[in-house]
């Protein structure tokens, strides 16, 4: 499906990405920034120093209703019920049929009210789904349109914060809180999607742009999506539509962990019959012998040339000065310090299955 | 977008400069910015036979990979190791330090193919 670009949504900074010259991609039905300066001087504040991410592409949906009655814990595959308000939590939105909607991050706002956080692409199929299966005593708004969204993140995002928001010292990793930023009484979670310590601040729409010259005239560097990707990918992290496909498997991915198996859940029994047959791929990390990358759809050979796999991300990592990636392969082949391959000919290289995360010196839990 | 008057210029964004029967070739300060950040270089063997537009080189960067070819028929006659070491070489330099390879052209007529300055220009402008 091609988008013409005047189909396209633009987030309340895109002016400002203009501004900044930034390389301007399609991305999810929106047009994004992909980067400014170049994707290793990102990468490089990324990782040292602090970056900014316009996230107001992503969607938002508040839900109001107890986890039971309002049909919410049904629709998630994380365990929400010891969850403490203020804290987030990772997890999925599967189809009953098997496949995955989406991916999502859930905010405890109350003992009765939640936030959803969802990707851009998927979220008028999320929407649609919230409102087939929540029941109808459960009050569902989705505030997306309304909800502009920047992601600080990097080594030094909490001191450079500080000086903004005050109290931004006492949020854990995965806790949030409502904090009064530039007038607006608005969440700001410790959370992210690079490996770094990180926060993302949901913030009114119209205000967004004031937020975002505030962040900037402080100091930290406008990142795009080119090096978000990178990012992610050193870290593991999966992204929907790469890792999460509507027809790939959540045991497949690796996402088990964010599975609350005692819960009832919609997809559960295709879950269980697949945990019971044994899954046949799985997804592992790599990293190449060189600085060549392996793409996303390039095939995974083993070395008698047999075809067991293909690439679902791949990127130069410039922590590494290799190509790195992920990708799904045969089970029995995935384990760590097996060899891979890729291409043909004087294209063909090789690649070593490593533990996940390919990068870990990250400040994420510092 | 920086385009040399001297310059000849593929439809792929390649560039050849040719002195006699004596030709450099690389990627123009178009491709280069397309790319981004160049973080690999694959470059053919000395002494390797090409066709013109025959696959020539491989460039990756950080999000992309594309391959290179050939301007013109000829027999290559030197590499510069250079990009191959330091390939953001080409993001800085694409038409100086930043060139592939020197070529023993074959077929000089091989040029009427090929765009010049203002037609290359042209041609990039109404890309985007």
């Amino acid at each position: 499906m091609t988008v013409s670009d005047s189909a396209l949504k633009q987030t309340p900074l895109y002016k400002e990405h203009e501004s900044l010259k930034a390389k301007i991609v399609p991305f999810g039905g929106w047009q994004m920034p992909l980067q400014y300066e170049g994707i290793i001087k990102e990468y490089t504040f990324a990782r040292q120093e602090v970056v900014l991410f316009d996230t107001s592409h992503m969607g938002e949906f508040f839900i109001e209703g107890d986890l039971k009655g309002s049909g919410l814990d049904k629709i998630v595959t994380q365990s929400l019920k010891n969850m403490p308000v203020k804290t987030c939590r990772y997890g999925l939105m599967l189809k009953e049929e098997g496949g995955v909607i989406d991916d999502l991050i859930v905010y405890r706002i109350r003992n009765d009210k939640w936030m959803i956080v969802v990707n851009a692409g998927p979220k008028d199929n999320d929407v649609k789904h919230f409102q087939k299966h929540l029941n109808p005593e459960a009050k569902f708004c989705d505030v997306s349109s309304q909800t502009g969204k920047i992601d600080v993140q990097g080594p030094r995002s909490r001191d450079f914060l500080v000086d903004i928001i005050p109290d931004i010292r006492k949020l854990d990793y995965y806790a949030f809180d409502t904090f009064n930023v530039l007038g607006e009484d608005v969440i700001v979670s410790r959370t992210g999607y690079t490996g770094e310590l990180g926060y993302e601040i949901y913030f009114p729409w119209n205000k967004t742009v004031e937020l975002w010259q505030l962040l900037l005239t402080k100091g930290a560097q406008p990142a795009g999506l080119g090096v978000r990707d990178v990012l992610r990918i050193e870290v593991g992290y999966p992204l929907y539509g790469h890792e999460i496909t509507e027809s790939g498997s959540p045991l497949q991915a690796g996402l088990k962990k964010f599975i609350d198996w005692e819960k009832d859940f919609l997809g559960k029994q295709v879950l269980l019959r697949e945990q019971e047959d044994g899954i046949k791929k799985k997804l592992i990390n790599f990293v190449s012998e060189n600085r060549r990358s392996p793409r996303a759809h390039y095939k995974i050979y083993s070395a008698d040339k047999t075809e067991i796999g293909k690439v679902s991300s791949g990127t130069f990592a410039p922590y590494l000065k290799k190509g790195v990636g992920l990708g799904f392969i045969d089970k029995e082949r995935g384990k760590i310090g097996n060899q891979v391959f890729f291409g043909e000919g004087r294209d063909f290289f090789a690649a070593e299955i490593v533990k996940r995360p390919i990068y870990d010196a990250g400040s994420l839990k510092k | 977008m920086e385009v040399l008057d001297s310059y000849l210029y593929t439809h792929e964004h390649e560039w050849i400069h040719v002195e006699d029967n004596v030709a450099t070739v690389g990627i123009s300060d178009y491709a280069q910015n397309a790319l981004g950040d160049i973080t690999f270089t694959e470059l053919p063997e000395v002494g390797g036979e090409f066709e013109q537009f025959e696959q020539l080189a491989s460039i990756e960067s950080v999000k992309a990979a594309t391959d290179v070819y050939c301007p013109m028929s000829g027999k290559v006659i030197e590499v510069n190791s250079e990009v191959v070491d330091d390939p953001e070489l080409i993001n800085r330099d694409c038409y100086e330090k930043g060139w592939l390879i020197k070529l023993e052209i074959a077929a000089p007529d091989e040029k009427s193919k090929l765009m010049k300055a203002v037609e290359y220009t042209n041609y990039c402008e109404n890309l985007s």
